[in-house]
């Protein structure tokens, strides 16, 4: 078909370093259930540090290899600068997420090795997504990820809005996974491969772009990543899935699945939808419009601060969206860079909101908030800066991300897209503001709230608010990378 | 390396609250203490500026640049011309006597209260001296958030919406104009092919005039609302009494003016053509706030309101300045910045010592206060004549350059702007006359104390300057001169290039504009009132 594509297979010459970080995690994974049946108590510290050692061994081998490019297993598997990219990002997500988790199920009673291995699942799901080069390999890192997550959503058993989120969330994700499939099929029906650089050859080769098998499997690909990175419409199990996960998972989703979604969806609209680009451009433009401006205005109305960060969090897919829109190099090194930036900020925040209240009663409402300014000038302190970084107001990270995105887009043309956003920021700032007029500005009613400080969730915290100061002062050292991971990709 | 002047004094008050931020939360006098050295050690800092800084040298002085953001192009680059130094020094002066003046009036949380006063100051220095737009949008946004936790922790009964208002308002505005500045970044890298959002770089390029209306209005729109002009001051009356005395003070002496400066910084010599273009639109809202300002503070029952009200009325006399475009306007306006930032000043820490000892602010519940206070009423009738204008304060050398530059441009603008200072003598006379004079109709009032020392020693210097711009102001007019000079001129000349690109007919100087700069010709400080030769209103 196409001489000189096809890349010889490798099955004798496996790349372990390359391989490396899946390798690590699926070792991790046997350990940790096998630990199970060892004897003693403190589960949760045990497997926490375990599944610290093997996210570090992970990042160790992506790190060792990290200027290589390869592919892998036939061109399904991709080693490349995105790829070392987005497993660091991962890697760095569930180790906070781990971190987040540790006190966390021990105080509400959910401490199961299950737990850290289903984290360390749903890590391998997303390298998987990110580091494929063919449809296929997406699905089947989507679907490690979300059978994962579907189950640590749920973890809470013996709370009724926590299987109510994780039914909702299977349902409607098992909905995106049928799209996704179908759409796969119908694109290999059109094109006849599956792999996506081949698939981009075919279409720059054939002028027939508008063969509605294309257009109607390429739309249903877009709608069964639009699920995952909670774009609106496709946003509906975003709240309650996040209201009714255990905290620590709801932080470790709304930053890993958006940006594996992301990843996956860079992949696919940098290559294959680039070469239909007129019509795709209208389309992801509006659904970005509107992602932004309904995760935005609903967030305004939400009492519940996890509810209101999950709606934040699909007015953040549209601005990244934005970025994707932009397309070429630069909007794919300025989407990387949000979601690097986007991932600490929204970590922090809900790392915040998972050390408050007692056992297993979660105080998450705006006035619960209340007084907590003075009361708890640290966790205040960190509170109010993931929020003026959501927000996207300097001195933090949140502020360059939308600098370059926004720059990003302009040079692309894209002005009313920017004007919506950035008037969307606006209405974004009221909300988070609230956050802080709750901190500092009002008086709890009765006590102010228990907040359970433990030293892994403080050293998480710590490190997601160093990183959203170090990246607002410094963006540079980011961008830099990001904008690496991308040379080469088109 | 010279030393590094501008960025201590921009970061020397954060290093000062970031420490104050490891005291105990309740060592209040340690605190205070440390707080006014920090602020007097600044404004000690700043007045170096008012020697070194040589009228007829180079645009920007005490430059500094260093990589900031290499990848975008970005630059930590700063730097001061005669506009800045004024503000600067204005900046120090009224932060350092803020801090001293909360000694009484803060005692709820009075660590996170000065830390953040101190960091504010940084904020504001940052934006007067950055010479990068990034940086200066940097600063510009960053600074909300302290100004907003002041008025919304420690503010009066409405705090909170006032301090929500403030931030969502001025937000709204500045985005747009980080979308103008991120265009102007993209039409430079395309023009030149380096990333830099240097204002220098950016004041060499050519912008087509059909670009630059929006890029104009984004920027105007943003400083309109900071300003603020007519239909967009709702904020400032809501932010102004909610805040507590020193936020007030700020607010109005510092904040207000980077709104102006903004317009005279970026907004009138990046898009000169659309400047012009809207001039009638910004004069005519200008004389609205002028005339509009003073007719609601005259109805006013509260101290503080009439203040807010009264600075809409002569922020409207700066815009005028500003946009009669020409050198008398300009003088009179930069001039009319300093003296509303000493006298508006000065009367919000006026009203902030009655409040303090009587807990109101309505005019109703004074009256016959020179009995019980005579030093306050002379000190306040003092900051009362020269926020009228009266010859021999500062006021009054400001709104007769301001009114002498708009008879220049147009005769009735001078007209309609002048019913503005008979305005702001009656709202200013006859609320003086319910406050001071008769006699004393409440009798909590009798028992009230005079100035305390503390508190003489924060009106000295403003009482001070406000006779020193009054009787020779041309210490300050030789200063600020050859900076404005040099923007009415590169206005100009930058006018005119993009005008003759427009034109296409002329396409020699188009091409020329664009490769080369209009060289800022050395101009000779006109003293203001003399014929101008060098400086004809932009036509």
């Amino acid at each position: 078909m196409i001489p000189g594509v096809v890349p010889q297979p490798q099955f004798l010459a496996v790349d372990w370093w390359a391989l490396g970080p899946l390798i690590a995690l699926t070792v991790g994974i046997l350990g940790l259930l096998m630990m199970e049946f060892l004897p003693g108590r403190s589960k949760s510290a045990r497997s926490a540090v375990v599944s610290l050692l093997v996210l570090a061994v992970s990042a160790y081998c992506v790190y060792h290899v990290r200027m290589d490019r390869r592919s892998l297993f036939e061109g399904m598997f991709l080693h490349d600068g995105m790829t070392v990219f987005f497993t660091l990002l991962f890697l760095g997500t569930a180790a906070i997420g781990v971190l987040l988790s540790w006190d966390y199920v021990k105080r509400t009673h959910i401490d199961h090795s299950e737990y850290y291995a289903l984290i360390l699942s749903a890590t391998m799901g997303m390298i998987v997504m990110a580091a494929s080069n063919d449809l296929i390999t997406i699905f089947l890192g989507l679907e490690l990820m979300s059978l994962a997550l579907y189950v640590l959503v749920g973890f809470r058993r013996n709370q009724l809005e926590s299987n109510e989120a994780a039914l909702k969330y299977f349902l409607l994700g098992a909905f995106a996974s049928g799209f996704l499939l179908y759409g796969i099929a119908l694109l290999y029906g059109a094109t006849g491969t599956t792999n996506i650089g081949r698939m981009a050859q075919y279409l720059a080769d054939s002028p027939a772009t508008s063969n509605p098998l294309l257009i109607a499997g390429a739309l249903l690909v877009v709608i069964g990543l639009a699920f995952k990175v909670s774009a609106v419409p496709f946003h509906m199990w975003t709240p309650d899935a996040y209201q009714g996960a255990p905290t620590p998972v709801t932080a470790f989703m709304s930053a890993g699945a958006k940006a594996a979604g992301f990843a996956a969806l860079l992949r696919i609209a940098l290559l294959v939808l680039a070469n239909t680009h007129a019509h795709w451009d209208v389309a992801l433009s509006w659904i970005a419009v509107i992602t932004m401006t309904i995760g935005n205005v609903t967030a305004l109305f939400q009492s519940n601060v996890k509810r209101m960060l999950a709606y934040s969090s699909i007015a953040h897919a549209g601005y990244i969206l934005v970025a994707v829109v932009a397309g070429g190099t630069e909007g794919a090194g300025a989407a990387l860079f949000y979601l690097a930036v986007y991932s600490f900020m929204n970590l922090g925040a809900f790392g915040v909101l998972s050390l408050l209240g007692r056992d297993g009663d979660e105080r998450v409402l705006v006035s619960d908030l209340a007084g907590l300014g003075f009361k708890q000038p640290a966790l205040a302190l960190a509170m109010s800066l993931f929020m003026v970084s959501l927000g996207g107001i300097p001195p933090t990270a949140g502020f360059m991300g939308k600098v370059y995105v926004f720059g990003v887009a302009l040079r692309a043309g894209l002005v009313p897209l920017v004007i919506v956003g950035v008037l969307n920021s606006v209405v974004s700032v009221f909300y988070y503001l609230r956050i802080t007029v709750a901190m500092y500005m009002e008086e709890p009613r009765g006590e102010t709230v228990p907040v359970s400080w433990a030293l892994p969730s403080a050293v998480a915290l710590a490190i997601s608010a160093t990183l959203t100061v170090w990246w607002g002062l410094q963006a540079h050292t980011l961008l830099e990378q990001a904008r690496n991971a991308v040379q080469g990709l088109l | 390396m010279p030393f590094p002047w501008l960025s201590w004094l921009i970061f020397f008050p954060l290093m000062g609250a970031v420490l104050i931020a490891f005291m105990p939360p309740d060592a209040e006098r340690l605190i205070r203490r440390w707080a006014t050295t920090v602020a007097v050690a600044e404004f000690a800092f700043s007045l170096p500026l008012w020697w070194r800084f040589v009228p007829g040298g180079p645009a920007f002085q005490f430059v500094e640049q260093r990589s900031w953001l290499p990848g975008l192009g970005a630059t930590y680059h700063v730097g001061v011309d005669g506009i800045a130094v004024l503000l600067v020094l204005l900046t120090t002066l009224i932060t350092a006597l803020a801090v001293i003046g909360s000694a009484t009036a803060v005692h709820k949380r009075p660590r996170e209260y000065y830390a953040l006063l101190l960091a504010l100051e940084t904020g504001m220095l940052g934006t007067f001296l950055t010479l990068d737009l990034l940086l200066f949008y940097f600063f510009w946004e960053a600074m909300l958030i302290p100004m907003y936790l002041l008025i919304g922790v420690w503010g009066g009964p409405r705090r909170v919406y006032a301090a929500v208002k403030f931030f969502l308002y001025t937000l709204a505005g500045s985005v747009l104009m980080l979308v103008a500045i991120l265009w102007l970044y993209n039409l430079n890298r395309a023009v030149t092919g380096v990333p830099s959002f240097d204002l220098e770089s950016f004041y060499r390029l050519t912008i087509p005039p059909a670009t630059q209306v929006w890029l104009f209005l984004a920027f105007a729109f943003a400083f309109a609302i900071k300003v603020p002009m007519f239909p967009f001051h709702t904020w400032l009356p809501d932010a102004h009494v909610e805040a507590p005395t020193a936020g007030s003070v700020i607010l109005a002496a510092i904040l207000l003016k980077m709104g102006t400066f903004g317009f005279i910084r970026y907004a009138i010599p990046l898009f000169p053509v659309a400047s012009h273009l809207f001039t009638p639109w910004i004069v005519g809202l200008a004389l609205v706030g002028i005339v509009y300002g003073a007719l609601v503070a005259m109805v006013q029952p509260d101290l503080k309101k009439l203040v807010a009200y009264s600075s809409v009325s002569h922020l409207g006399f700066c815009m005028l300045g500003l946009y009669a475009m020409n050198a008398q306007g300009f003088a009179g306006s930069m001039l009319q910045m300093i003296n509303h930032g000493i006298t508006a000043g000065a009367l919000f820490l006026l009203v902030g010592v009655v409040y303090e000892r009587r807990h109101t602010r309505l005019i109703s519940d004074f009256g016959g206060l020179w009995k019980p206070l005579p030093v306050y009423a002379v000190v306040f009738l003092v900051v009362m004549l020269a926020s009228i204008g009266l010859p021999g304060t500062n006021g009054f050398v400001g709104e007769f350059l301001v009114l002498l530059g708009a008879f220049r441009a147009h005769a009735w603008w001078a007209a309609v702007a002048a019913t503005g200072v008979i305005l702001s003598a009656c709202y200013m006379l006859w609320m003086f006359q319910r406050v001071m004079f008769g006699p004393v109709t409440h009798p909590e009032n009798e028992k009230l104390s005079d100035l305390t020392f503390r508190e003489r020693l924060v009106f000295a210097p403003l009482v001070l300057l406000i006779f020193w711009l009054g009787v020779y102001p041309q210490p300050f007019l030789d200063r600020m001169q050859p900076a404005l000079d040099r923007t009415l001129l590169m206005a100009r000349e930058r006018s005119e290039v993009a005008t003759g690109m427009a034109g296409a007919v002329s396409s020699a100087t188009g091409a020329a504009g664009a490769t080369t700069r209009p060289a800022p010709r050395p101009v000779v400080a006109a003293a203001p009132g003399a014929p101008a030769a060098a400086t004809e209103p932009v036509r």
